[in-house]
């Protein structure tokens, strides 16, 4: 079956003199699946993931969802292929408009792609699929906790019914028991919207918690990809397991902690 | 559990208003009355002290009433400050806005070219126009509109650039909005605080400058008067006369205080950081 989303040597920088920031880069996201990026800070996998959202334009190589370049759906169909790549951000204090009620917020893409208004009942359908109560609606960011932030973002998100949801970082800003829930959230909807999900973090133990593959991201470059379990107990690449180990690490301090 | 805040309005806010409110009201009762006529003379009761029978705040050195001239000159105030800050607000506020979202060289140029213009002096260009165009309260607005315009786009572009460099602007984009949709709902709103106080500011300053044009002479002309023009025709007589010049001074400045504080409470009220919060 042909990928939702392929990327052949891809590389993007953001101006001609500036430094490479993905170098070569070539993937393939399923659809249905559940890819995980990892890497360090500046990796470059969030200017990827910006670049597969049509966000930022390639500077060389491919990327086409569902088989056309996003370079002609952006020039041809740019609502459609919006509202087919949705992205989640990392601080969900920062991805909210301060001065925009909840239920503005929320209709926001269904108003700008679908061009049409949001009933009341429709807004709190998708609060209430992400486990808010509908009565966040008239609230404003600042009156929401982090938690609620990034489940209204992620409500937003959803809200024009997306192929692929791409989540930047989206526990990072959070508690650690918060994150659960958000990583609960989001295996959740995915199972039950058959969502494409293609999430990036700095932690190992997340994505491989969520995603049944991982691409491991390096200086602009991938390492090493491939499914979940294979990464995890056999990497293939120095830098992948000296990440494999962190995590075992951070996860055994954190038993023992517990304990 | 989540309630709303109870709106509080700020102490400043309702100080400024009702400074604001006392100025506004003065220009616009004398549009349907003052005590005398704006010309009339009253020769035997010249250089009167404030509060004379029949001239609450006294007379000039001509004999003309002080109160209605400090009311007809409030008039003229408002007009020139309302309409120059407003004709400077719009284009100030767009121009900031496009350099802000421009890529860097147009947004650079733009930015040098506002700098070039705030660092031109404002009272002589204003004098160069009055020979130029000839002394009134056109040329005052043109004048003040002029000066004010890179002041409005110059305060615009810093803060512009830092909301759009939020994610909830990348979000948009993802969201299918454009450029021009952003900077209207989403930046616009987001740097309305900053502007609303810059334009008490300004709308301070206006009221200033104008007295100061009409104090050199290239202001208001008569049959109308203006703070400054009473300004300068006590200068003469100030040592016998010192109320001519205390009076409009005083209500310039608490004027100016007026609006100082009235922007300080709108910035207060608009933000629904301040006005509303979260109870857990």
């Amino acid at each position: 079956m042909a990928p939702l989303v392929d990327v052949g040597d891809l590389s993007f920088r953001y101006g001609t003199h500036q430094p490479w920031v993905l170098r070569s880069v070539s993937l393939s996201v399923p659809r249905g699946a559940a890819v995980g990026i990892v890497g360090e800070s500046g990796s470059g996998k969030s200017t990827l993931i910006r670049v597969l959202c049509g966000l930022l334009t390639a500077t060389a190589g491919a990327v086409t969802y569902a088989g056309r370049d996003i370079g002609d759906w952006l020039a041809r169909h740019p609502r459609q292929f919006r509202r087919d790549n949705q992205l989640v951000f990392q601080s969900p204090a920062s991805s909210l408009d301060p001065r925009m009620r909840v239920r503005r917020s929320v209709a926001e893409p269904v108003r700008a792609l679908e061009r049409r208004r949001v009933a009341d009942d429709e807004l709190a359908s998708w609060l209430t699929l992400v486990g808010l109560d509908p009565s966040v609606l008239d609230r404003y960011p600042h009156q929401l906790s982090g938690g609620q932030l990034q489940r209204v973002a992620i409500a937003r998100s959803l809200s024009v019914n997306p192929g692929v949801l791409y989540a930047d970082e989206p526990t990072s800003a959070l508690d650690v028991s918060v994150q659960a829930q958000v990583l609960n959230l989001l295996m959740d909807l995915r199972a039950r919207l058959g969502l494409t999900l293609v999430m990036v973090s700095h932690d190992l133990a997340v994505v491989s918690r969520v995603c049944e593959q991982i691409v491991v991201m390096r200086g602009g470059a991938i390492v090493e990809a491939g499914p979940t379990a294979a990464v995890m107990h056999n990497p293939a690449a120095e830098y992948t397991r000296a990440l494999v180990d962190a995590a075992r690490a951070v996860s055994l301090a954190a038993s023992r902690s517990a304990s | 559990m989540h309630s709303r805040a109870r709106r509080r309005w700020p102490v400043q806010l309702t100080v400024g208003a009702a400074l604001v409110g006392v100025f506004v009201a003065l220009g616009l009762v004398s549009l349907v009355w003052t005590p005398y006529d704006v010309e009339s003379l009253d020769v035997a009761a010249r250089l009167a002290p404030p509060g004379t029978d029949g001239h609450l705040l006294g007379t000039d050195r001509l004999g003309r009433d002080v109160l209605t001239q400090i009311m007809v000159g409030a008039r003229n105030s408002l007009l020139v400050a309302v309409v120059s800050t407003t004709a400077a607000l719009v284009p100030g506020v767009l121009v900031g806005l496009m350099t802000a979202a421009s890529g860097r060289a147009v947004r650079e140029t733009l930015s040098r070219a506002t700098d070039v213009a705030l660092a031109l002096p404002g009272i002589l260009i204003a004098l160069v126009l009055a020979t130029a165009l000839g002394p009134g309260n056109a040329t005052t607005m043109i004048a003040i509109t002029a000066w004010f315009v890179p002041v409005m786009a110059r305060v615009t572009i810093g803060p512009a650039r830092q909301i759009l460099a939020r994610e909830f602007v990348e979000a948009a984009r993802a969201g299918g909005r454009g450029t021009w949709f952003i900077l209207m709902r989403h930046v616009l709103p987001n740097i309305g605080p900053v502007i609303i106080v810059q334009t008490s500011l300004l709308f301070a300053s206006a009221i200033l400058i104008e007295a100061a044009l009409s104090y050199l002479g290239v202001g208001a002309q008569r049959p109308t008067t203006s703070w400054g023009m009473v300004f300068n025709e006590a200068q003469a007589v100030v040592g016998e006369a010192p109320s001519l010049v205390l009076i409009p001074g005083v209500i310039m400045v608490v004027t100016v205080l007026g609006f100082n504080l009235l922007g300080d409470g709108l910035r207060a009220v608009l933000d629904p950081r301040q006005t509303t919060k979260a109870v857990t």
